[in-house]
Formats: structure tokens, sequence, C-alpha cells
């Protein structure tokens, strides 16, 4: 708004609209239309030491019950945006859920639903996506795009894998992981910094680069010598006591490998620094405003070349987290898009560490459903269920669910003048 | 001044570049990415790590090694993409130089493509998206409609070029409408567009193949909507390529000649100078997106009406990010695609041989990785060479002083 007098920011009505219409859905296709059968959700896994019982309920009755808690949600969002105020992200954050118990009760009509299961490992997933988000906005909030967060995740996975197998050791491996990470870092901040070369470009080029090195050395040395230099296995499983055996929430976050608790540390220390230290301001100000950050001594192209830095070393934490941390190898192009979902989630979670680890873990949540949801009903198009991350992730950047807005120098070299 | 001298001054302002360092620049890029390549080779063969060894007792042995390596590899490479001396008839022995024209051929279409909107300060990074929805479109008219020879292969050729329009003119829309950038926007609909094509393949009623295997697979393209082969049966090239010629050909009159291609150069120099000028600028993006994606239609047709085989989610041969070093190569411009794209075709078409005699072919991926990321970067390579500063910009030294002043992401 080019004018100086203060406007009062209308809350639009954007957010009752989508949630009501979902909720509507909901009610028509899982309940009236839905599907006949009893759904166990089982809660207690059978090696648990406290078991707690299944919950039994009818698929469509279930469906009705989550629309018109849906419909109900929605109506309080109605009524915040009647008073010009926003909807809690922790509303919207409980219609989701009901909105997926939904689903998974839909889907599994006649079976069961092992929830901790899906969850859990929706959170594996959703490991690399967090930390390669991190490096996103790490990076974006001092203004420079990073469209490598793919190569910094490949990058960290190859590294993670043969390391760990060469010396057998999992910390050299993931710290060798997180260096070369950052090495690939540094060359997309020198080259944004220094030679004030167009970022996008830049970041799409190194993962090109990326692809081919570790293709390269994957098809050479990596499939010729698979037993020395590429069977790394994976780190323990880490149990930590008592909280791990609380039901329901201790298999799925205490019960894991270091990767995820380091991520489930990472994300809240990246929110801190960000939002409550004098560094983290200096950062966002060079995001937002590097005259202004220059004006009052803040080296611009010092800050954002170590924000980009480190972030990359956090994306080569999320690569480690690929191989070492869940599949035990590197494979081809094993990062498979999850750089440009890591992008994806830095939008929808509003360039906010929180926000967006939740984000991710939406994402996380599609990939598994999609693999268990083939197995509990073959012949659903799961394709859809895929898709619908992406969908959303349009719907939130074209501004639907609330404006994301970017900091303001994203993108913009700065030449001191 | 009259229209008619400001394009002579372009002409001649563009032969000036090319002349003044573009070029040269450009050589030295492919060179030092060959470089790149070479390093690589030597370093993960055998005996010449075996020979480091004894390097200071015998140079000779690991100097030899590495020649040799290096040397076959990209022997290989000119064997299997241009000519192949161990061929006992010239028929045979000219067959890498069809392959190469035919794997050229929608690089060149999805470069020129990608090309375009870079020359209107745009980023496409929705390549793959849109030869798929190109191929969803082509692939529909070629195996469920039944029109006569000839003109089944032009509506499907169009319906490609339209599919992929559709969506390409869909970012645009969104972007100028909402101002919602066209990266993050492309980067998702790649995603959206294959999860939809491979949902298309499961389904009968669509554009499952008749024999379902289980696997998402269409059926081939009807004989009459194939694209007829260029010389003769013994040759795999097809009309694919003269379709990707006469893309350079439309690109360069549209991009040099036309009011439109005007439009659009004017708009990637200055928005706000266009602005002022009374262009639509909000307008000039969606046509920008939907020609910029009816380029890649045309590639996108070429995989789906080049071979007599059913698609697959995988036959966009991951040529939308390809495009991207294309034209990134080929400086936007339609001669510099063209032979950006032929660069890249050889490097495919080499591939199998370099495969054969042992070293792996991924290593081309690193060289075309370094070249683009030398080109990115002009002042890196001066830097190098100690070349001296352009005169002229090049209307990608333009697009990219167009991001720094006025900020690309929004």
């Amino acid at each position: 708004m080019s004018n100086t007098v203060a406007t009062e920011v209308k809350v639009g009505f954007k957010s009752p609209i989508v949630m009501g219409s979902i909720g509507l859905l909901t009610i028509v296709f899982m309940g009236f239309l839905g599907r006949e059968g009893m759904v166990g959700f089982e809660i207690s896994r059978r090696q648990d030491v406290i078991q707690v019982p299944a919950l039994d309920i009818d698929s469509s009755t279930l469906g009705i019950i989550s629309g018109v808690l849906m419909l109900a949600i929605s109506g309080f969002s109605l009524y915040r945006s009647m008073q010009n105020q926003k909807t809690p992200i922790w509303v919207s954050s409980i219609y989701g859920l009901i909105g997926v118990t939904a689903l998974l009760g839909w889907l599994a009509a006649e079976g069961t639903v092992p929830i901790a299961f899906i969850a859990g490992t929706a959170l594996v997933l959703a490991v690399p996506i967090i930390l390669g988000a991190m490096a996103g906005i790490m990076s974006e909030r001092v203004g420079i795009t990073n469209i490598a967060i793919e190569g910094q995740l490949l990058t960290g996975a190859f590294m993670a894998a043969v390391v760990s197998s060469i010396t057998k050791s999992y910390l050299l491996g993931t710290l060798s992981a997180m260096f070369a990470a950052a090495l690939l870092s540094m060359v997309l901040a020198v080259f944004s910094i220094k030679f004030l070369a167009q970022q996008i470009i830049v970041g799409v080029v190194l993962n090109v680069l990326v692809i081919g090195i570790t293709n390269f050395l994957y098809q050479q040395w990596l499939t010729e010598d698979a037993e020395n230099v590429n069977f790394p296995g994976t780190l323990d499983i880490i149990r930590i006591p008592v909280l791990s055996d609380i039901p329901l929430l201790g298999p799925i976050f205490f019960e894991n490998r270091i990767t995820v608790f380091l991520a489930i540390l990472i994300v809240p220390t990246i929110w801190f620094v960000l939002f409550k230290t004098r560094l983290g301001l200096r950062a966002r100000a060079v995001g937002e405003h590097p005259l202004a950050a220059d004006t009052v001594g803040i080296g611009v192209g010092r800050t954002r070349f170590w924000w980009v830095t480190i972030g990359g070393s956090i994306a080569g934490l999320g690569g480690a987290a690929l191989t070492i941390g869940n599949a035990g190898a590197f494979g081809r192009e094993m990062s498979g898009g999850f750089g440009f979902i890591a992008l994806a989630v830095v939008i929808l979670g509003r360039w906010h560490p929180i926000s967006a680890a939740l984000a991710a873990l939406l994402f996380g949540f599609s990939i598994i459903l999609r693999v268990w949801a083939n197995q509990v009903s073959p012949g659903i198009p799961t394709d859809f269920i895929t898709m619908v991350p992406y969908l959303v992730t349009i719907i939130a950047v074209v501004g639907f669910v609330g404006q994301s807005r970017p900091p303001k120098a994203l993108a913009v070299p700065y030449v001191k003048g | 001044m009259s229209d008619l001298n400001k394009t002579d001054n372009m002409t001649s302002q563009v032969m000036k570049e090319i002349l003044s360092g573009g070029l040269l620049r450009t050589v030295i890029a492919i060179v030092l990415g060959f470089l790149v390549g070479a390093i690589f080779m030597i370093g993960s063969n055998k005996e010449f790590v075996e020979s480091l060894a004894y390097i200071f007792a015998r140079p000779g042995d690991a100097f030899s090694a590495a020649a040799a390596v290096v040397g076959d590899g990209y022997g290989a490479l000119f064997k299997g993409s241009i000519y192949n001396f161990d061929a006992d008839t010239f028929e045979k022995a000219i067959r890498p130089l069809t392959e190469t024209l035919r794997l050229g051929a929608p690089l060149i279409a999805a470069g020129l493509g990608i090309g375009l909107t870079f020359r209107v300060g745009l980023f496409n990074i929705g390549g793959t998206g849109q030869l798929i929805f190109g191929m969803i479109f082509a692939t529909y008219v070629a195996t469920r409609v039944e029109l006569p020879m000839v003109l089944h292969m032009v509506v499907a050729l169009i319906a490609g070029i339209v599919g992929a329009a559709l969506l390409g003119a869909l970012v645009g829309f969104l972007k100028a409408r909402t101002g919602a950038h066209e990266v993050i926007l492309t980067i998702m609909m790649n995603y959206i567009a294959l999860y939809f094509f491979t949902f298309l393949m499961r389904n009968p009623d669509l554009l499952q193949e008749s024999r379902a295997t289980g696997n998402p697979k269409a059926d081939a393209a009807a004989e009459t909507a194939l694209f007829p082969k260029l010389l003769g049966d013994s040759y795999s090239l097809h009309w694919g390529l003269i379709f990707a010629l006469i893309a350079v050909v439309v690109f360069w009159w549209l991009m040099e000649r036309s009011t439109i291609g005007f439009r659009l150069r004017m708009v990637g120099f200055n928005p706000d100078a266009a602005r002022a000028a009374g262009i639509n600028v909000e307008k000039t993006y969606i046509l920008a997106m939907a020609l910029s994606a009816g380029f890649v239609g045309v590639a996108a047709a070429n995989q789906s009406l080049g071979v007599a085989v059913g698609v697959t989610p995988s036959a966009h041969a991951n040529i939308g990010f390809d495009a991207i070093t294309v034209a990134l190569l080929g400086g936007s411009s339609g001669p510099g695609i063209l032979l950006a794209g032929l660069l890249f075709g050889a490097f495919k078409a080499g591939s199998p041989s370099m495969q054969v005699i042992g070293v792996s072919p991924e290593v081309l991926g690193i060289v075309q990785g370094a070249i683009v990321l030398f080109i990115a970067a002009p002042p890196l390579i001066r830097a190098i060479f100690r070349l001296p500063k352009p005169q002229t910009t090049n209307a990608l030294g333009e697009m990219r002083r167009r991001i720094f002043v006025k900020g690309g992401a929004k």
C-alpha cells in the first residue's frame, strides 16, 4: 500500500469458505455416500507396554461426525472473520486432524488404521523435507532464493552413505554430509553475492550438476564396489525411557533415529534464533531491507553468506536422514523431488520454521498415505491423494488461504552503492 | 526513426554481441565443461588410480592412463553421436548423426519455449508439466480418435501444442491475477501434471492401453498419427526434426520480426516502461507463458507421436528440465538454441556407446551441468580468463539486470 495512513487490514472470508466447502464434501462423500463397514483405529502397537484398546466406529458414521465437526469449526472461523480476526493456527490444525481422521476411516472401511505406524512413518519421511525447508527458510530470510535444496539433500545423502561406509562411523558420515552440502551452498552464495548471478538459474544449474555428479559416481563407483562404499546400514533406533511408553505419542516421537530427534530440536532452535535473538533480527533485516541493514553497520554480504552456508549444512543433515536415517544405502537421484517439496513447504509455512515443519508433515503424510491406501483399498485413485499437497501449495501462493508474503529483498542482489 | 531502422540496429547489435564475447564465452564454457567431465572420468578410472601409487617413479603411466580414458570416453561419444568410423557402410556410419538429430529435436523445441520466457523476464521451470499436458492431449488424439492419414497427425500435433499451452496460460493467468511467482507455480504444476497423467494411464476409459498390464501405460499412437520416417525405415529419424526446425523459424520470426515479439521483449527489458507505453503487462505474461508452453508442446507431440511404443509416466524423459540448460546455453536466441539442442541431443545419442566401452555416460550430465554453470555467471569466466567487460549486453544479461533492479520474486 502506497499511502502512509495506516489502514485496517481486512481479514477475508476465504478461510471459512474453503473450510466449509471441504466440510460439506466430507459429510456427503465420506458420510452419506461413504463406505459401509467398521473401522478400527489401533492406538497401541502389540509390543507396547501400556495397551489402549482400539476404537471401533462405522466408516460412514465417522464421515458424518467429522463433517459436522468440520462445519462447526468453519462456523467458528466465519465468526472470527466477521469480527475481522484471523482463524488461529491451532484451530486450523484441529480442523486438519479431523479431516485426516475422516479420510483414514473412509479408506480403511472393514479394516484397521495403525495410527502409530502411519504417523511415525510420516514423520520419518518428513524429516528430509523439514530440514530442507529449514535450509530454504534460512537462505530466503536473508534474501537469497534457494532452488538448490534438491542438490543439497542429494549431496548430503551421497556423502553420508559413502563416508559412513568407508569409515564405519555414522558421526563422520553425518558431518561430511553437512560439510559437503555447506560447500555447495557456498557456491550458491558466492555466485549470488559476489558474481551477482541470477539466483534461480544458479540454483537450477547446481541441481543439474549435483544430479550429474552423483549419478556418475553411483554408476561408476558405488554399483561396482557396493559392499565397501555403499553399505552403510541405518542408525540405531533410540528409545527414550519412560517417554517412549506414552501411548500413541511415545512410538511416534520418542522411539526414533537421532536424525528425527535432531530435526525436532533444530526447528524450534531456528525459530528462536530467527525471531528472539539479535542475530535473527539482523538476518531478517538483511532479507527485508539490505540498504537499511547496511546503513546501521550489518555486513549484508557476510550475513547472507553464512546463513546460506549454515542452512546448507542443515539440508545436508536432511540428506543424511535419507540414507543412514532411513533407506540404508544411496540410490540414484534418491532425493526424488524432496528439495522441491521443501521449497513448497517454505512458502506454505510462510517462511516460518514451525509452520513449515507442520506443512512438511502434511507432505510426509501424503506420501505414506498413498502407499498405505494402495494396500487397504486397492483401486482408489491414490494419484489424487499424492497431488493434494501440491494443489494446496498452489492455492496458498495464489492467496486463497491467507497471503504468503516472502521477504522483501528476496532474489535481489545487494550492491553497495 | 522508422521501424525498419530499429530492426537493422537490432540485428547489427546481435552480430556485435556474438562477435564481441558472447560466442567466445560460450565456447570457453563448453571447453571447460568437457574438461570438468574429463577430470571426473580420470578420477574414477582404476588404472589411473593404481598408477598414482608410483606416480613419482613412472609418471608416464598415470598420464597415459588418463589420456586413454578421456580419449576412449569422448571418442565413444563422437562415434555414438556423429560418425561411426567402425561401420562397414556409409549408411551405418552416419546413423549416429541421425540419432543426434532425432534426440535433439524435442530439446530444441522445448528449449525455444523456455528461452522465450527468459526473454520476457520470466522463469518457466515447468517444462516437464507442460510437456506432460501436451502428451496427454496428443496421446489422447493419437490413440482414441480415428482420422485419415496426415490429418490425424496434424490434429494430434496441434492437440499437443494446445494442451501444453493451456497449462502455460493457466500459470500465466495465476501470475498475472494474483502475483504468485511463476517458479513456484510451475514446479508444483510439474508434479500435479505427472500424477494426473499417471491417473489417466491407469483408467481404461481414458488413456490406459487396451491390453492393460497393471502398470500405467498408454497404447501406441495409431499409425495414421505417427510422425513419418524422414530417411526411410533404416533410420529412426522422423518428422519431429522438421517440426523442431519449423519451430526455430517461427520463434525467430516471432521474437525478432513480429509485433507480439516486440511487446514480449519490451516487457522483458523493462516492464514499468512497457506499462507506461501502454502495453498490458499482465496480458503479456499470460501470452508469454502460453506461447512458451506451446513450443514445449511441439516437443510433447514429438514424445507421443515419434515412436510406435505407448507412452509411460516417464516418457517426458526429463526434457522439460534439460530445456532450461538448452535455453541458457543457447542464450535464448533461435539459432543458439538450435545448436545447444543439438549438442545435448548428441549427449543423449552418444550415451549408449560410452556405456559399451565401460565409461558411465552419466559423466555427460556433469559436462552439461558444468557448461551451464559457467554460462550462468559470465563474471566468473571473465575473471578466470581476464576477458574485457562486454560493451553490449545480450538478452539474458538484460534480463539479469532487470531482476537485480526490480526484484524477481513477489
